[in-house]
Parts: C-alpha cells; sequence; structure tokens
C-alpha cells in the first residue's frame, strides 16, 4: 500500500470501515514505540534505532527452546529459533549501515540506498526481482533506521533458502540503476511527505530528536533539500562502504533445520570481506517544550524522560514501572485518565532503548480545551509513579508479560524480530524462561525502591496543536510506601 | 485439528476450531449487528454501545472488568463495522473458562448514567483523532455519497452531534433490538477444551432470552459521481474511489478478490508499477469489501496535491486497461501463490482463526479450513477472473478527493 521497496510506512485509507475499542499505540509509527502491547504497552526491546554491540564469538545452543547462534568468520552473526510447529519460517537482516553514517547535508541517504539496491540485483532487474519475490510467497518490507537498514520477510519454509539467494544479491551485488534514481528519488520524497499528515508521529519524531541528539534522533526519511541533492555517486559511495558483513546480524525463526541452513548462509556471505564502520559520537540533546501551531480538533501531547536501556541490569524494574503505568486496561494511564475522567482515547507510555541511552515516553491526544488538564494528569501519573506501586498490579503486569511472551510462539515473524533485538542490545539471544524468570524477580520492594530512587522527572514536552502548554507539575509531598 | 460447533436452546451458537498443540486460545462473541442497523438519529450508537459493554455490568464494575481481563494476561479488545461488533481476546488455555465468564458478563451490560457520560466524552475523542487523521472523514463520505440512504451508508462512529444526543434508553432500546442471542455466535480457537466451552456458555449465556433480530435487508443502489472535500492544512491529497462487487454470499468474491491483487496489492500488482514504484503516490491500492446483499471494490490513491489530476487519469486507465489489457495467466499465478502464503502466514495466529471463523458465521458462509479457503482461489480461473472485470467495472465510480487540492475533475 505505502512506499516503493520498502513499505515501511502504512496509510490506513479505511480507517472509517471498522473502529476499535482501543488502538493503543500502534498508529504513532515506529518512531518511538516498534513494537506494541495492547493499551500502549511498553514494548519489551527492539532493533529499531538501536546502537551496535560487537559481537561474541561462539556457537551455542540455549535451553530447550532451541535458540542458536553462529557467527561466520567475517563477523556476521547468524541467530536461529527453532519452530517445528509452525509452516512459516521468517528472516530479518540487520546490516549495520544506518542513517547515523548520514553525511550532514545528505540525511535520507540509507533510505535512499535501501530503495535503490532493490531495484534490480544480481541477475534480476528491478521487476524481476520483485516478481521474484513475489513468486516465492515472501510477505517483505526493509527500512532504514539510525544503526541499520533492515530487509525483512515471512514465508512458507520451504522457499527460505531461495529467499536467501535473493538478498545475497540484493546485499552484495545490487545493480542501483541510474535511470531509476529519480524514481527512487520521487518514492523518498513521498514519505517525507507523508509524515507531514500523521500528526502524532510529528511530535514523536520531534521529541526523539530532542531526547536523543544526533546521531540517536535523527529520522531516516532526511528532508526535501537533502534528498534533492544526493547523486548517484553518494549512493553507491554509501554502498561500498557500509553494506559489508562485520556487525551483521541476520535473524531466522520457524520452520528451520539449522546445520542446512548454516551452510547455505556460509554458501552465500562466508566470502563476503569485512570493512568496519567507524563509531559515530552523540551529540545535541536538548531538553524543555516545543510546541508546534496546527489547527488541529485535537492536541498531540508526548513527554519523555530518561530511562534505563535494555542492556542495563536493572532494565525491567524500569519496565515494571512504566507497566504499571500502560500495560493493559487496568493500568494507571488509561484507567485515570480514559476510564475515570474521559480526557481522551489514546494514551499511553512505554520504554523505548537505543543501546546506552533510553528513554519513557508518554502520549496523550486530546481536545484542545482540555489539553492542559491531560497534560498534567499524564505528567502526575509518571510523577506520581515515586509513591510505589501495589502488590496487584505488579501481579497482573507479570501475568500479562509471560502471557504475551508465550504467544509470541505463534509468530515466526515476532521471534525473528526478538532474537534479533536481543543480539544487537545484548549480545546474545535471551530465551522465553530467562525473561519469564527476570519477570517472576520483580517484587513490590525492589520496584518501590527503584522508582524511589529513579524518578520519572526532567521532562521534555513536545506538543502539536492550536495552543502551547506548559509542563507544570508539582512533586508529591508524601513519601514512597 | 477439529471442528465443532453447538447450538443452545435460546439460538446461541458455539462454533471453535480445536488444535490441542497450540500455545493459546482465543474466543469472542460476534454480534450481527452495525452501523446499518441504526436509524440517522442513534448514529454511532453501536460502537458507543460497544465501548459501554466494558463498563460494567450488574456483577462487575467496569474497573473490575478491565482487572480480570489483564488479571488473566489477556489480549483483549472490540470492533465495530458496518454489518458486526465483536467482543474478544485471547488468553493461555488455562484461564479459557475464566475469560468465557467476563466475555459473556459483560454482553448483559448495566448501562449505567454516569459511565455513560463519561465514555461519551471517549468517543467524542475518537471522532476528532479521526477528524485529524488521513484522509479526514473521507470514508464516511464516501460511503454516505456511494450508497446514498441505504443503512450501509451509516457512519460506524457517528458525528458529535448524533452521539451527544444518545441517552441510555435509546441505546438500550438498540440493545433490547440486536442483542438477541439467536444474532450472536461464540467463535472460539486454539488449545479450546470444547465441552468445558459449551457448559459455560450453558451456565454463562443459557438463560438470556432470545428474541427476533432479523436484519431487514433494502436493496442497494450505489451511486457514482466526483465529490471533494477541500481540506487546506492537509499535505497530501487522498484519492478514494468505490465501485460495485461482489456481496458477501457471492461466489464471484473468490476471482474478485483475484483480480484486485493482481490490480491493486501493495507489492508487484499493476498498480505498484504504475503509482509506488515510479513514486507517483506516496500510497495506492484496492480491497475489497462484502456485505450482505451488497459489495464495493475500493480502490486509493494518497500522493501530492499537484499529482493528483494526473493520477485520476492513471488509475482510469488502469481500471479501462483491466478490460482491455485482459489479465495474463502470469498475473493470475503470481495472486495465487501470494494469496497462499499470505493464508499459511495468517493461519498459524490462534486470534486469526477465531476471526476467521466468527467472520463466516457473520456472513452466514459454511465453514472452511484454510486449506478449503485456498483450494478456492486455487480453484479461479483466467476466464472467471477476466469475466468478474467486466461485470463489475471499477471505472465505473464514486470518486472522492479530499486535501488542498480543489480544482480536480473527473477524467474525461
Amino acid at each position: 500500500m505505502s512506499g516503493s521497496r520498502k513499505k515501511a510506512v502504512l496509510k490506513t485509507f479505511c480507517s472509517g470501515r471498522v473502529k476499535h475499542r482501543y488502538t493503543g499505540h500502534n498508529f504513532v509509527r515506529n518512531s518511538f514505540c516498534p513494537i506494541s502491547k495492547r493499551v500502549g504497552g511498553a514494548p519489551m526491546v527492539s532493533l529499531a534505532h538501536c546502537g551496535w554491540v560487537p559481537p561474541k564469538t561462539h556457537c551455542s545452543m540455549t535451553t530447550n527452546q532451541q535458540i542458536r547462534t553462529h557467527q561466520l568468520a567475517n563477523g556476521m552473526t547468524v541467530v536461529g529459533e527453532l519452530m517445528p510447529w509452525l509452516e512459516s519460517a521468517a528472516f530479518s537482516f540487520s546490516i549495520p549501515a544506518g542513517c547515523q553514517y548520514d553525511p550532514g547535508n545528505k540525511a535520507g541517504l540509507a533510505n535512499f540506498v535501501c530503495e535503490m539496491v532493490q531495484r534490480g540485483c544480481g541477475a534480476l532487474d528491478s521487476r524481476q526481482y520483485i516478481e521474484r519475490l513475489e513468486w516465492l510467497g515472501i510477505d517483505y518490507s526493509s527500512s532504514a533506521s539510525v544503526f541499520h537498514t533492515h530487509f525483512s520477510g515471512a514465508m512458507p519454509a520451504a522457499q527460505l533458502f531461495e529467499a536467501f539467494e535473493v538478498y545475497r544479491d540484493v546485499l552484495r551485488d545490487p545493480v542501483i540503476p541510474e535511470d531509476q534514481l529519480e524514481e527512487g528519488r520521487a518514492v523518498c520524497f513521498q514519505e517525507i511527505r507523508s509524515i507531514e499528515d500523521d500528526l502524532a508521529q510529528r511530535v514523536m519524531l520531534q521529541l526523539r530528536k530532542r531526547q536523543y541528539g544526533d546521531p540517536c534522533g535523527r529520522w531516516s526519511q532526511g528532508s526535501m533539500e537533502s534528498v534533492a541533492s544526493i547523486t548517484v555517486d553518494d549512493i553507491g559511495e554509501f554502498f561500498q562502504r557500509y553494506y559489508q558483513p562485520q556487525g551483521l546480524i541476520l535473524s531466522v525463526a520457524g520452520k528451520i533445520e539449522w546445520d542446512s541452513l548454516l551452510e547455505k548462509i556460509e554458501q552465500l556471505f562466508g566470502d563476503w570481506q569485512p570493512n568496519p564502520p567507524e563509531p559515530v559520537e552523540d551529540t545535541g540533546a536538548v531538553k524543555g517544550v516545543l510546541h508546534i501551531p496546527f489547527d488541529s480538533q485535537q492536541s498531540h501531547i508526548a513527554v519523555a524522560c530518561s530511562a534505563l536501556p535494555y542492556r542495563h541490569e536493572n532494565y525491567f524494574l524500569a519496565r515494571g514501572a512504566v507497566g504499571v503505568l500502560s500495560d493493559g486496561m487496568s493500568s494507571r494511564l488509561f484507567h485515570n485518565l480514559r476510564e475515570k475522567q474521559g480526557l481522551c482515547y489514546t494514551v499511553f507510555a512505554s520504554l523505548h532503548s537505543v543501546l546506552n541511552q533510553a528513554c519513557v515516553v508518554g502520549y496523550v491526544g486530546t481536545s484542545s480545551e482540555r489539553a492542559q488538564q491531560s497534560l498534567d494528569a499524564l505528567v502526575g501519573q509518571f510523577v506520581e509513579l515515586r509513591r510505589g506501586v501495589q502488590q496487584d498490579e505488579l501481579d497482573r503486569l507479570k501475568v500479562q508479560i509471560r502471557s504475551s511472551l508465550v504467544m509470541q510462539q505463534e509468530s515466526s515473524r515476532s521471534r525473528a524480530g526478538s532474537i534479533a533485538g536481543d543480539w544487537f542490545h545484548l549480545g546474545r539471544a535471551r530465551t522465553l524462561t530467562e525473561v519469564t524468570e527476570l519477570i517472576n524477580g520483580l517484587t513490590v520492594e525492589r520496584l518501590n525502591e527503584f522508582v524511589a530512587a529513579n524518578p520519572f522527572d526532567n521532562f521534555n514536552l513536545v506538543t502539536l496543536g492550536p495552543e502551547p502548554l506548559e509542563l507544570n507539575h508539582a512533586v508529591p509531598s508524601a513519601s514512597a510506601g | 485439528m477439529q471442528y465443532r460447533r453447538h447450538q443452545l436452546a435460546n439460538g446461541l451458537e458455539i462454533l471453535a476450531e480445536c488444535n490441542p498443540v497450540a500455545h493459546a486460545m482465543a474466543c469472542g462473541f460476534f454480534v450481527r449487528t452495525g452501523a446499518r442497523d441504526e436509524t440517522p438519529e442513534i448514529g454511532g450508537v453501536s460502537h458507543f454501545l460497544e465501548h459501554m459493554v466494558f463498563k460494567g455490568t450488574p456483577n462487575r464494575t467496569a474497573e473490575q472488568v478491565n482487572r480480570e481481563l489483564d488479571e488473566m494476561g489477556s489480549h483483549s479488545n472490540a470492533r465495530t463495522g458496518e454489518e458486526s461488533t465483536i467482543y474478544h481476546a485471547t488468553v493461555l488455555p488455562d484461564f479459557q473458562s475464566s475469560v468465557v465468564e467476563v466475555l459473556a458478563d459483560i454482553m448483559r451490560p448495566s448501562l449505567r448514567e454516569d459511565d455513560f457520560e463519561t465514555e461519551k466524552k471517549v468517543i467524542i475523542e475518537e471522532i476528532k483523532m479521526y477528524d485529524d487523521q488521513p484522509p479526514y472523514g473521507g470514508h464516511e463520505r464516501i460511503m454516505s455519497e456511494f450508497f446514498g440512504d441505504h443503512p450501509l451508508g451509516q457512519s460506524v462512529l457517528g458525528t458529535v452531534e448524533t452521539v451527544a444526543g444518545l441517552t441510555p434508553d435509546k441505546m438500550n432500546e438498540y440493545f433490547q433490538r440486536r442483542y438477541s442471542p439467536g444474532n450472536i455466535a461464540l467463535a472460539a480457537a486454539g488449545n479450546v477444551d470444547f465441552d468445558k466451552l459449551v457448559a459455560d456458555c450453558e451456565k454463562f449465556c443459557g438463560t438470556w432470552s432470545s428474541f427476533e433480530a432479523d436484519r431487514e435487508l433494502v436493496p442497494a443502489s450505489p451511486r457514482t459521481g466526483f465529490v471533494t472535500m477541500h481540506k487546506p492544512e492537509s499535505t497530501q491529497q487522498y484519492l478514494i474511489q468505490l465501485a460495485r462487487g461482489p456481496s458477501s454470499h457471492d461466489q464471484d468474491r473468490f476471482a474478485s478478490r483475484v483480480l484486485t491483487t493482481i490490480l491493486g496489492d501493495d507489492s508487484g500488482s499493476r498498480m505498484y508499477w504504475e503509482f509506488l514504484d515510479s513514486g507517483l503516490a506516496e500510497a495506492a491500492g484496492m480491497g475489497n469489501y462484502e456485505y450482505d446483499g451488497a459489495g464495493l471494490v475500493l480502490t486509493f490513491i494518497c500522493c501530492a496535491p499537484e499529482q493528483a489530476q494526473d493520477n485520476l487519469k492513471r488509475i482510469r486507465q488502469l481500471q479501462q486497461d483491466a478490460l482491455t489489457r485482459p489479465i495474463t495467466g502470469k498475473e493470475l499465478e503470481q495472486a495465487k501463490r501470494k494469496i497462499a502464503a499470505h493464508i499459511i502466514l495468517s493461519s498459524e495466529r490462534t486470534e486469526s482463526r477465531m476471526f476467521s471463523i466468527g467472520a463466516q458465521w457473520l456472513k452466514k458462509q459454511p465453514f472452511m479450513t484454510p486449506a478449503e479457503i485456498a483450494a478456492q482461489y486455487e480453484a479461479v480461473t483466467l476466464e472467471q477472473v477476466n469475466e468478474v472485470a467486466s461485470r463489475y467495472p471499477l471505472f465505473d465510480n464514486m470518486t472522492l478527493s479530499v486535501g488542498p487540492q480543489c480544482e480536480l475533475a473527473p477524467p474525461q
């Protein structure tokens, strides 16, 4: 429906057809919240917009969940999860060629390269490439994030190796046809324009930019001006420099046979020469309030404050705190802002990691006349959290997370995404048993100690709507308990 | 995998696809009611009621309902469309009985006055949210233009005015007219204990009294035309077209869906090559919508305003070409493979199986397994695809343009 070869951006044309009780934060496209859960639940972790961890050299098999990893001599890692009860297989190539490497005046280059490498590869021309993917029954997508360019797909498992053959050529032998440069550019322009009409997305992108600075706060699309200036030489140079195997994560999940899969991967990628990219330094985070004037029905309000990243040993304490705020219909934000006061249709908080940085994001969309009241209520719940959580809140959260983990077992695509994220953040893939143990290890005492010592404060605020709003929250006087 | 069904004495049907190795079980109450069953004065009542169903019963407060669903770790939600309202949850198998009990209880809601007024504010926020999102109410508008006074032209959300005018009494009147157990099915899929499911339904739903809730089907007379909604603050132009298509009982629906896959899928279709590969549009595609007694094919394009007039011409040409440049065997095979792969992927999810079973019941279609559905598509011939292309000409449509460009005209 959207984009050309990337299909990363969805536009709901038929939003009028079916109305749901709630939409969570799914509608905020991939800016902060790549994995959604129910009523705006906090994502466990996502690979999108993350940094790179050097992989450990090992080949292991962990527990009866059958997660396996293997590293090729050239630095490319294969992480696999065997799910023999499925008929499908899903894969994701995450190549460390993200928009962090876009030169200052060429923002959008990685994204443009992602489009162009899929306009013909190996012996296939542009049309034959798409026809090949279609013939194999691959539901494919691709996108550029800060740290990676991703090429993903899910399909009937029998076609997996043939899919790898195609993607071998995308990554190593693309045509990059100069005569299609302007079509590719037009696709990139369309992606930039689409953001303009998505008001919640605009707010989230600005918030992200201010919270993380550069390059972690970048969005990959660039601007009309920067994309207009990109030449075919820029694309060729970016490809030559950054499309290389050191740090590439290939995650595969579903009905797979590990040994033959490794053999195939070695055959296709084993002789690819590494060329590790240079690290990029973080700069320019901004704190404070930003208002985007817009004549809209609703005000879109988003706040962020620093939190612990996924790789931190206490991450799950932060995850628990955000879960109490936003996981489920009995969570504090949904209950207090929507159910009790009817202030909004959409409200959520979520936790987001970019390797060594992380933040918790809160969002509410509401009528302009109730916008200040809603912002105060949203921030009030964040502040209130430092008073502590209740046992029943934690109990519900644990059941919900465990339930979600089990349900992931139904989806090869979901597991391929999770193990790739784990590998990137941790340098290994966590089993569901391990995550369950971490969740079970949360206690009210630990959580309350944590929220008292690490209160959510020092907020960044971005609003879009008819009137600017003020960030005025009072710290509750009572102590935690 | 076993398919089972049972009907209670009051008419409630229980349908399940039991898969003892599934990790989860999903179930949902499927009600044959939606916007088409409303009068204009109570526009939006089906959807508002769907929200109110979660606001408590004689046995539970709203808070208890939410809390209990969370305590089970359920993934629950509800949805309302033109002719259906669905309340559903997915849980680990151990929670089957508990989730059925809560869902069954909320299907007899209290509709308390104070909850009603609070939730009314939420609904109005939802309406405003959609007003800010592309295509800015364009879907409601074109359905109304296409169907005219026919009930399928009724908006699911209603308007701020109709929702503001609703009262608990009016909602209760609607509930008493539509929520008869004979008009409801409980569909389940995954690791389902069917005997227990039937016993629980007997216990929790067996006392619901039955009454007549048939829908009076009025023949639709879809209209053609060209309508513009001026939206100066929008960046993109949104073009939506509705043309006649097969209804939910029409055997042509399989061939028609194959045709829209060939013409308007999000990858590799004729629209893909015309609009997306070239960058002439940000989004473009086609989809089938099948209702009881009527059907339509929706075509949409989102593009830069200055490109919209040319794109209108191009889409008309593409729709005419569907007749003059008949579908080829290669296009047909490619579409079939794509559909088959999609069926395999979607059938792995328990929730998706539950929706499939429930949707078949809603549309009064016979139960079909994923393999049987795939076989229906596999059997579609080139002749059938080309036949539906001429039986339902896509260029014979209602077109709506939404965006900053207000000078657009229908292509000649």
